[in-house]
């Protein structure tokens, strides 16, 4: 399996996902190989963790977030720092390498960055090549047609690939429209939930201010996430004033960091709302958990979202959740509130339907958690696990 | 023909917020408390003023009031300041004192706490004078008999105020957008004022030290003692020179490398060489000369920027919003008595705070920038808002509804 990144050292929620759908796929008997571009310690035996360096290079270090700039250390001394191209490259290398020098059954790849080491695995050995799609350029450029380099590699890759996983329908869709690659070489497989990190949580929020406001009456309003121009949050700013104007005892708490983070400040004092509106910044640990814990109303309010675990992890937090219908997540999610990123006025007016009767919310939080309980990581795995037998045994028939 | 160099100094140090965040907010009330070495740390900035302006200048001012009894100045400080020279600096509090002790440097009135109050709550901002007439007796034995306003804003109404709460003098920019064809150097009167007359600040000579003293590039350079009494000595038709910029030009904005000090040293004996010339206070030029014309302004002007307005205060949403939200919680924090949390609250109404919200240069990495102590504008934004809300968290548990 190729990837880009895997927890503790994760910018999103590809690695996260990449490292359950693994897992489950162990329990499966599947013996995996995990291949990232940089080296970081990986402490459990439910597959192997490699690093897959230039050559020659002793060590790689990776600036915090996986899509910073790398640092590569020779054995010779000399240092080198490469850009994301850069690394894609390098990464490209080093897998032709590793491949002709292991068996495998199946090639599976996560994402563009490391779909042309997958053309090179697949070229060094004849195998199945699964390229999942966790988002494609114009999810990313919010809906922009983005990088052509980006395209070109998005398309040719899948065009050469034996299957496409797609994370929804949604996604299965762009990649039909946008490539033209035909539909039934694409598989959906939806993300799914941890439900042991919600065991994680304690009864003492870290948000004292806003648990005191929650007991004069006052209601909390959240989105977590990266404040980038696919999340949408200019439009949940727009609904705010609607609600605090109809509800004034309603708090809008937006925790993240991104390029939007300035821009949306500044909206949120041109609508004349900064004193409702609470910009944490990037949070982590308790206080990210703590987040949705606080929260009457979890908003994604994405412009493009091919999946979005966010409202997932709200819901088995304790917080009801809106979603964008422009979200995979909300092909899968029944007990949520649903809304057109677009229609401002809506997503107003569910959100004041919201903080203003408990309980809507209470029951929308009731049965929203009893849906997530039966959504786990291992329906994703078995969908795959037939993916990889029809391959392996189609081209064993060949 | 007699003239005057109205020499005028503003002292004045905030109470910046620290890094304060959203999970302080209901658990801990010390905004203004940052860790010594923290680019916020109060203390940590009063030091460095201390050493490298506060205690040279006085030093120097000393013994140019001593060598010439001739000498005489103005200074405003405000209330934050006296507090903290009084908490962390005892040696430079007594510094300023040495100096008033001479009964040749006057002590300017304004609010306590250099807020923008007078825009936005009257009540409050009378307080806040009296806060300080009262600090300054105590610390400095007079009573301030001339007002200037936070930032030097100004208008009609301010004009109209002062001279209905008794005060002689008041200052104000001399921007040429109000003296049109009229030089700042006389002594002027306020529109629909009785007695109260205006000082307006010559800013191309007060820049002329203040900002471009140190400037190498500048046609000037160096600016020394006797080219500029020179200039002031050919500048026809005067009776007063105002000379009104930030104390903290000497030592801090002006580094001692530029030979600031050697300037400061030099110019008494420099501008005293010619018979007639002289040192007033701001209240002595109001007794020495009548009133040449009176000047109206409507609108609002500062010394701040080329735009002269509020707008580095208040020039984006950011800032107004920050501004009202805590104008807003008046009424209820006052009526707590409670004299820590309506003290805290004063404290953010500091005009610094919404000074560091400014983005109008914010990409030019300029002046701006140079007196912030946060990373950027919407650093500033948002540790003082989380403070607010903190404040509304504090009224809460004394059961007010917020």
């Amino acid at each position: 399996m190729l990837g880009w990144e895997l927890p503790p050292h994760n910018s999103g929620g590809l690695g996260v996902a990449c490292y359950h759908l693994c897992k489950a796929l162990s329990k499966k008997s599947v013996d995996i190989e995990f291949v990232l571009p940089y080296h970081a310690p990986f402490e459990e035996d439910f597959m192997t963790v490699t690093a897959a360096h230039p050559q020659g290079a002793k060590i790689v270090l990776a600036n915090s977030a996986a899509y910073d700039s790398y640092k590569y250390v020779f054995e010779d001394g000399h240092e080198e720092w490469v850009d994301i191209i850069g690394q894609q490259h390098a990464f490209e290398h080093a897998v032709a390498r590793i491949a002709s020098e292991r068996e495998f059954d199946v090639i599976h790849a996560h994402d563009w960055l490391t779909f042309r080491a997958a053309l090179r695995a697949k070229q060094a050995r004849d195998v199945p090549l699964i390229l999942h799609v966790h988002s494609i350029e114009r999810d990313r450029a919010g809906g922009e047609d983005g990088n052509p380099v980006v395209r070109e590699i998005e398309a040719s890759s899948m065009q050469l690939a034996d299957r496409v996983i797609a994370v929804s329908q949604l996604t299965k869709n762009a990649i039909v429209k946008e490539y033209d690659i035909p539909a039934e070489k694409i598989e959906v497989v939806h993300n799914s939930v941890d439900h042991e990190s919600f065991l994680e949580l304690d009864s003492n929020n870290a948000y004292r201010y806003l648990t005191a406001m929650k007991a004069q009456g006052y209601r909390v309003v959240s989105n977590v996430g990266r404040l980038t121009i696919q999340k949408g949050l200019p439009n949940l700013l727009r609904a705010a004033r609607e609600v605090i104007f109809r509800a004034p005892k309603t708090l809008f708490l937006i925790v993240g960091s991104g390029e939007q983070y300035f821009e949306l400040i500044e909206l949120a004092a041109e609508l004349g709302i900064s004193q409702n509106v609470i910009f944490t910044g990037f949070q982590r640990g308790k206080n990210w958990r703590d987040t949705f814990a606080i929260s009457d109303l979890f908003v994604m309010p994405s412009v493009s979202e091919p999946f979005g675990i966010a409202p997932l992890e709200a819901i088995g937090f304790g917080s009801p959740t809106l979603v964008s219908k422009q979200s995979g997540v909300s092909e899968v999610l029944h007990n949520s509130l649903k809304v057109d990123f677009w229609d401002v006025a809506e997503m107003a007016n569910q959100i004041t339907a919201v903080v203003q009767n408990d309980a809507l919310r209470d029951d929308l939080q009731t049965n929203a958690k009893n849906e997530l309980g039966r959504m786990s990581w291992d329906s994703a795995a078995d969908k795959l696990f037939s993916v990889y037998q029809q391959h392996i045994f189609q081209g064993a028939a060949a | 023909m007699s003239k005057a160099i109205v020499l005028y100094m503003h002292v004045h140090q905030p109470y910046r917020v620290r890094h304060y965040t959203i999970f302080d907010a209901g658990s801990n009330h010390d905004y203004f408390d940052a860790p010594y070495h923290d680019r916020t740390s109060n203390e940590q900035i009063l030091h460095k003023v201390a050493e490298k302006s506060y205690i040279p200048t006085n030093k120097r001012l000393l013994g140019l009031l001593n060598t010439h009894p001739e000498f005489k100045l103005s200074l405003s400080i405000t209330g934050t300041v006296l507090e903290q020279l009084e908490k962390w600096s005892p040696k430079a509090l007594s510094s300023f004192q040495e100096l008033t002790a001479t009964g040749r440097v006057e002590i300017v009135a304004e609010t306590y706490h250099h807020s923008l109050a007078f825009f936005y709550s009257r009540p409050e901002f009378e307080m806040q004078v009296d806060m300080h007439r009262r600090k300054v007796q105590e610390l400095f034995g007079q009573t301030p008999q001339v007002f200037r306003n936070t930032e030097l804003a100004y208008n009609n109404d301010l004009a109209y105020w002062a001279d209905k709460a008794g005060y002689k003098g008041i200052l104000a920019e001399g921007w040429d957008k109000v003296l049109h064809w009229r030089e700042p150097n006389f002594v002027y009167q306020p529109t629909y004022t009785d007695n109260i007359k205006l000082l307006l600040k010559n800013y191309k000579l007060s820049d002329d030290i203040a900002f471009r003293f140190g400037n190498q590039n500048w046609s000037e350079w160096p600016l020394t003692a006797d080219k500029f009494a020179g200039w002031l000595n050919d500048s026809g038709d005067a009776t007063n020179f105002n000379l009104f910029m930030d104390y903290e030009t000497f030592g801090e904005h002006q580094w001692h490398e530029t030979g600031i000090f050697d300037f400061l040293d030099h110019l008494p004996r420099e501008w005293l060489k010619t018979e007639g010339n002289s040192f007033m206070t701001v209240s002595e030029v109001i007794d020495s000369f009548p009133p040449v014309d009176r000047v109206d302004v409507p609108q609002t002007t500062t010394w701040a920027d080329t735009e002269r307005d509020l707008s580095a205060w208040l020039g984006n949403n950011m800032q107004l919003s920050a501004i009202n939200a805590v104008y807003d919680l008046q009424d209820a924090i006052l009526d707590t008595h409670d004299l820590v949390l309506i003290d805290d609250w004063r404290k953010l109404q500091t005009s610094d705070h919404f000074y560091y919200m400014c983005t109008k240069y914010f990409n030019d990495g300029d002046i701006h920038a140079y007196f912030s102590p946060y990373e950027n504008p919407y650093e500033a934004f948002t540790a003082y808002m989380n403070a607010y809300h903190d404040l509304k968290f504090r009224l809460l548990e004394k059961g007010v509804a917020v």
